[in-house]
């Protein structure tokens, strides 16, 4: 099949306006994204400081990859960020789902329902730190205010490593698992109902229609939603540098807080650059599955 | 027992959403209470949910503060500065896209879809050496370019599934009058994508308004912006709470207005990839 745009002029001239229009954007990106990542593989292999001039650097090859591959930090926190991952996306798209199956149904006041559930994600991720920090904080904390009186002895929540820990994957829990019940109840609401009346009809009963008809049917947007959130444990950084700062020690520190600290406040820049190079790569891979999987701008048409 | 069958279920499902809700609102409902409770309140260490006696004392300490109006002015400027320049310049390229043909295209709009996943943090080390050599350094226009730059990929993307909605016959017509490629872009395409343009600003003023990390590395003391500026009232020894819950309270409320009044086509924008794909 053709592409059924019209033809805005004819020839050379017809490509020329097509570049003209695109350029400002490429052209931004270019000069604010693509440019900078290749400065980052440029200083992944050098040693450079913050504060003296880049030009002064030392080139120093692939000395800082070799360093990373046995930096036992970067390990711990490579472990860190699999655990968070494992966990917040686990319960994410398990309750994300179990909700969207259990409340489907189209009600009357559902948009008033919807706008609540997307206010966690709305508000700025220093806030969302913020806020849980305050919960969480030891002394003027609710939380520990609510222990005691079910008769629990007060934690220190974000001083002791398992704790931090939980306290990071329960905010990100709260902010995220609506996320993940919106898409999925997208999705099930545009499922035919033809082939649900057809399935009922063959004596399915709930469960199978659940696991049998429904869940296979969006799969799909079950792998997105998934890939979404991953993507996101490799991204995110600002809530976790505002309520634990990486610690205690580095029972928080996820990969990109890692990257980071290295950077700023370690002040190794160089060798924060080949750290988020990894990063990069991770990212960029999980992109690429997400693409394979559905490319919004390729239409019928291109395939 | 006899019951309505279909009642038992929808009050359950009223339960479940409402339960829901509350979940999503307590932590946001506790930030803008604490902002009107005064210190001794706030580490007495029993927290009152409703009745207590509201005072202003955050919000007139934070406004007082010398440098308040420069900060909010700053996230202002920041954040309209990078939603005109991303609409104005996505928007172009999106039609391009869109509509024309020319050598690289599906390389660029792919290209775009890449680059959109790039970490602020992978960003950040090298914007700081970028912006030096830009001579955009603590700038206002540096943020901007930042988070234009950021925020373009995912504009071309949202921008480009409005153009496709739009009836191909709407330019055509144009195009068969006379028109030129920019008048079809301003005067056909603009007034059909309204909705299309409100949507996608929302999400870059967002994007915009709330980001930190990258306003962190990247202003000082006079271009730094409200996110970076409530950071601080954390290390000052100890952490202030009613300040920190009064700047939070009013850097939510933009991001929360917009959720009001769109919060339908948000989340379509949100689903888009997933739900269409």
């Amino acid at each position: 099949m053709s592409d059924p745009s019209p033809p805005v002029a004819t020839g050379m001239r017809r490509w020329i306006v097509g570049y003209l229009f695109v350029a400002p954007a490429v052209l931004l990106m270019g000069a604010g994204l693509i440019y900078p990542v290749v400065q980052g593989l440029l200083l992944s292999m050098q040693d450079w400081g913050v504060g003296t001039p880049m030009s002064t650097a030392e080139f120093i090859g692939a000395d800082n990859y070799l360093r990373m591959l046995r930096d036992e930090n970067v390990q711990e926190s490579m472990w860190v960020t699999f655990k968070f991952g494992f966990f917040t996306i686990t319960i994410e798209m398990t309750l994300g789902v179990a909700l969207a199956l259990l409340l489907e149904k189209p009600i009357r006041g559902a948009s008033i329902f919807r706008t609540i559930f997307i206010m966690p994600l709305m508000i700025s991720p220093v806030v969302v730190g913020l806020v849980w920090r305050y919960l969480f904080d030891a002394r003027a904390g609710w939380i520990n205010h609510y222990m005691e009186l079910a008769g629990f002895e007060p934690l220190i929540w974000l001083g002791e490593p398992h704790l931090a820990f939980f306290a990071i994957v329960f905010t990100d829990i709260w902010q995220w698992t609506p996320f993940v019940f919106i898409i999925v109840i997208a999705g099930l609401q545009a499922l035919p109902s033809e082939v649900l009346e057809a399935s009922r009809i063959d004596g399915a009963n709930t469960w199978q229609q659940i696991f049998l008809v429904k869940l296979p049917m969006i799969k799909s947007i079950l792998i997105i939603a998934l890939l979404l959130r991953l993507i996101d444990v490799f991204k995110g950084l600002e809530v976790m540098l505002i309520l634990t700062e990486g610690g205690p020690g580095l029972a928080t520190e996820l990969l990109s807080l890692h990257v980071y600290k290295t950077a700023f406040d370690a002040q190794q820049l160089g060798y924060a650059a080949a750290i988020s190079v990894l990063l990069l790569l991770i990212v960029f891979a999980l992109s690429l599955a997400i693409l394979l999987v559905s490319n919004p701008m390729k239409t019928r048409a291109d395939v | 027992m006899r019951f309505e069958p279909a009642k038992p279920r929808m009050i359950f499902h009223y339960a479940g959403l409402i339960l829901l809700s509350i979940i999503c609102l307590t932590p946001i409902y506790i930030m803008i209470s604490t902002s009107f409770k005064n210190e001794v309140l706030i580490f007495d260490g029993n927290p009152v949910w409703f009745f207590f006696f509201p005072t202003l004392q955050n919000y007139v300490d934070i406004i007082g503060d010398a440098h308040f109006d420069r900060y909010l002015l700053n996230s202002v400027i920041v954040g309209v500065s990078t939603t005109l320049i991303t609409l104005t310049t996505g928007g172009m390229a999106a039609y391009a896209l869109a509509r024309m043909q020319f050598p690289g295209r599906q390389s660029i709009a792919n290209g775009a879809l890449l680059v959109r996943m790039i970490p602020p943090a992978v960003l950040a080390i090298p914007a700081f050496a970028v912006s030096i050599v830009l001579g955009i350094a603590n700038q206002l226009s540096g943020l901007v370019f930042f988070y234009t730059a950021l925020n373009l990929p995912f504009s071309i993307w949202l921008l480009y599934g409005f153009v496709k909605q739009v009836p191909v016959e709407l330019e055509e017509a144009a195009i068969v009058d006379g028109a030129t490629p920019w008048q079809v872009f301003t005067r056909v395409l603009f007034p059909v994508m309204k909705a299309g343009y409100a949507v996608t600003g929302i999400f870059v003023f967002r994007i915009a308004w709330n980001e930190f990390i990258l306003a962190l590395l990247l202003t000082d003391r006079t271009t730094r912006t409200l996110p970076v500026a409530t950071s601080l009232f954390l290390t000052d020894s100890g952490p202030e709470w009613g300040r920190i819950m009064a700047m939070g309270t009013l850097i939510v409320i933009p991001p929360l207005i917009f959720t009001f009044f769109s919060a339908r086509q948000i989340i379509a924008g949100m689903t888009a990839g997933a739900v269409k794909g």
